[in-house]
């Protein structure tokens, strides 16, 4: 097992912390409307690299959907529009000359239900890098295999049946899987919308120790409706109402001394 | 006894109107039953007799003059027996004989078809024979001259205005080649024109327009469309009548919307987590298609395209209208050539008053409910085996 889950949070927030802080996604005035429904209204908001991010708020506030404004997944939905802008890295991932399957690569995603390919754990995880002819197959590829089941914390478990469909491990060991698909076709950053709510609290803990090793590597942002997730992993801790931004901040200030009265509200239960 | 703490008001009467209701579907489904057990009963009882055929052994000297004139043989026999004789072993007797030079100046024993009469008459049937003939025929049945055999004929030969020399042989093969034409067109086609309606084309008035049209087209009655295929095929572009080529054209345009409408339910079961997985790993439209939905909704796709050729095979009218129920003695080789199917066949059969084409309509039928028992077979199967495992 990794480090004890508390301290491990802890000091890693610590590090992070201190740590030089890189911008790696800036979002200004960042606007989404379904049709009329204005449903992100002017947000901005700098994610920092190798950090975990966490966006908290009662439900239809608006976290999924800015969260799939980050690879532009909103793209699939037809009555979608976007005023503002979103720069990975120093480039508008909205730039009409990019094209959007580049950004999902760089971008990655985790969903709240595992969804793992109806095939067997090796080729969950092979297809994608084949695909982007990130290796070849054959030992490149089986290396691949390893080293993203490995970061995802699966191989002990799967190593002797790689063979076996993916849709046959537990929940938990299905989300790992999709983190293993994930992380092989190297992205920069991982978007994880509540990736643990369909998950046991074992599994859960788990993966959010996962994230804590991940995090060396890759910029996190995750949805959560877990208040107590939210502060045991995340370095950032952003709280959104209504489509509004109300606060962004270091984790344990956001919850140790919340600076307006929404958020404080929220983070004693008093609403939502 | 009446128990008070569990006592719903009305338990009674809402028990029995479940009770009305169970026995209403019992009812109609028992209903249902007896109506296809009468149907195939009839149909077997009246079809299984088709499947022997009457030989009748005769001694016949074979001369040279025999090769020219078969004929000829009537005179050399007992004169009822050239009676129940039918005229079209006599007319193969040259081509037997060619195949046998060394039975020339012998005199052989051989087994000749019976006429319809004699056929019909031992089957118990209507027939039109003389008391005299019945009393002989029922005299060599008894010593064994004449004996029932399987009836080969049924399944070797087409149409023939002889009813004992009627097959159903050629009517198969024309089926087949229209189907395979109908097949490698409609499928394709149905199959691609079902992705790309539902994975890759935009949804805006034009495909909702497209859609609905479809739908209505899968509900058109199928007349209709020989009216079309007489119309575009036939009169626009010249292709020959009559042919499995025209044939199989006709029925793809009437299996497309089936192909299509049941191609895009397949593809609307696949969950769509394994797009957005897809989409969430950088993947293309097409790669995620072609790899992962595809593949998930092929089972579906193919018990839909199977269900559609199993209609299209039983399917006359369209057919009747583009020329495929022309009479046709022999089994088409091309499919460009005259050819008739499975239902046309029985449906020209079934208007025949003679007994022995009676028969053998119900036979025909045993024939082509067979055929598409395996292909429903076939489509369960394939379903089953290629349902991916969750
Ligand atoms: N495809 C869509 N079309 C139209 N409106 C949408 C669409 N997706 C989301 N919305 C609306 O946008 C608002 C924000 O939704 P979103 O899914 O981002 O909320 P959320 O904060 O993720 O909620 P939850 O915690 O329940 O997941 C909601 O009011 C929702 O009704
Ligand atoms: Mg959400």
């Amino acid at each position: 097992m990794k480090k004890d889950l508390v301290s491990g949070a802890l000091d890693n927030r610590k590090e992070s912390i201190y740590a030089e802080d890189i911008v790696k996604i800036k979002t200004q005035n960042l606007s989404l409307y379904y049709g009329e429904k204005e449903a992100l209204k002017s947000i901005t908001m700098d994610i920092y690299a190798n950090k975990i991010t966490a966006l908290i708020g009662p439900s239809g506030c608006g976290k999924s959907t800015l969260l799939r404004c980050f690879n532009r997944m909103n793209d699939l939905v037809p009555s979608c529009s976007i005023k503002g802008l979103i720069e990975a890295d120093g480039n508008n991932i909205y730039d009409p000359k990019i094209d959007v399957v580049a950004v999902r690569k760089k971008i990655g995603m985790v969903f709240q239900q595992p969804n793992p390919f109806p095939k067997s754990i090796y080729e969950n995880i092979a297809y994608a890098p084949l695909m982007h002819d990130m290796v070849k197959k054959g030992k490149e590829c089986d290396e691949l295999v390893e080293k993203s089941l490995r970061g995802a914390g699966l191989w002990e478990e799967v190593k002797d049946q790689l063979q076996k469909p993916g849709t046959a491990l537990s929940g938990g060991q299905q989300q790992r899987l999709c983190i293993a698909r994930t992380i092989a076709v190297e992205p920069d950053i991982i978007l994880m919308d509540e990736p643990t709510s369909a998950l046991d609290p074992l599994s859960t803990k788990v993966i959010e120790n996962l994230m804590l090793e991940l995090k060396k590597h890759y910029t996190i942002i995750i949805v959560t409706h877990n208040m107590q997730q939210a502060a045991r992993v995340s370095d950032k801790t952003a709280f959104m109402y209504l489509g509004e931004l109300i606060e962004y901040n270091d984790t344990e200030e956001f919850f140790v001394n919340p600076k307006e009265k929404l958020t404080e509200a929220y983070i004693t239960g008093k609403m939502g | 006894m009446k128990n008070d703490y569990f006592y719903i008001p009305q338990i009674e009467k809402r028990n029995a109107k479940a009770k009305r209701f169970h026995i209403l579907v019992s009812s109609a489904i028992i209903t249902t039953m007896a109506f296809l057990f009468f149907f195939l009963f009839t149909i077997i009882k009246e079809g299984i007799p088709a499947f022997k055929q009457s030989y009748i052994q005769v001694d016949i000297e074979i001369t040279q003059e025999l090769v020219e004139n078969p004929y000829a043989i009537n005179a050399t026999l007992d004169k009822d027996i050239a009676k129940f004789i039918s005229r079209s072993w006599t007319r193969s007797l040259p081509s037997q004989i060619e195949k046998n030079p060394d039975w020339i100046g012998k005199t052989v024993s051989l087994s000749a078809l019976t006429n319809a009469d004699v056929d019909q008459y031992l089957k118990g049937n209507n027939h039109k024979l003389s008391q005299d003939q019945q009393q002989k025929l029922d005299k060599m049945y008894e010593d064994g001259i004449i004996e029932f055999k399987f009836n080969k004929i049924f399944f070797t030969t087409g149409d023939s205005k002889i009813p004992e020399n009627a097959g159903f042989f050629s009517a198969m093969v024309g089926s087949v080649l229209t189907m395979l034409v109908t097949m490698l067109i409609a499928v394709p086609i149905g199959l691609m024109t079902a992705i790309y309606l539902e994975e890759f084309a935009p949804d805006n008035k034009f495909t909702q327009f497209i859609e609905i049209n479809i739908n209505n087209l899968a509900a058109i009655p199928s007349i209709l469309f020989g009216l079309l295929g007489l119309a575009i095929f036939i009169n626009f572009f010249g292709v020959p009548r009559s042919t499995p080529f025209v044939g199989g054209l006709t029925l793809a345009l009437m299996s497309l919307p089936i192909i299509i409408v049941s191609a895009k339910a397949a593809l609307k079961t696949v969950p769509e987590s394994i797009r957005q997985a897809g989409i969430g790993l950088g993947l293309t439209k097409w790669q995620i298609t072609r790899d992962h939905v595809f593949p998930l909704a092929l089972p579906g796709m193919l018990t839909g395209s199977i269900i559609a050729l199993a209609q299209a095979l039983g399917e006359t009218a369209p057919l009747i209208i583009v020329g495929m129920i022309a009479f046709v003695p022999d089994a088409s080789t091309s499919i460009f050539n005259a050819a008739t199917v499975m239902p046309a066949q029985i449906y020209t059969w079934s208007g025949m008053p003679e007994g022995m084409y009676i028969e053998k309509t119900s036979a025909a039928i045993m024939l082509l409910l067979g055929v598409l028992l395996s292909l429903n077979a076939i489509a369960i199967y394939l379903r089953k085996k290629f349902q991916p495992k969750w």
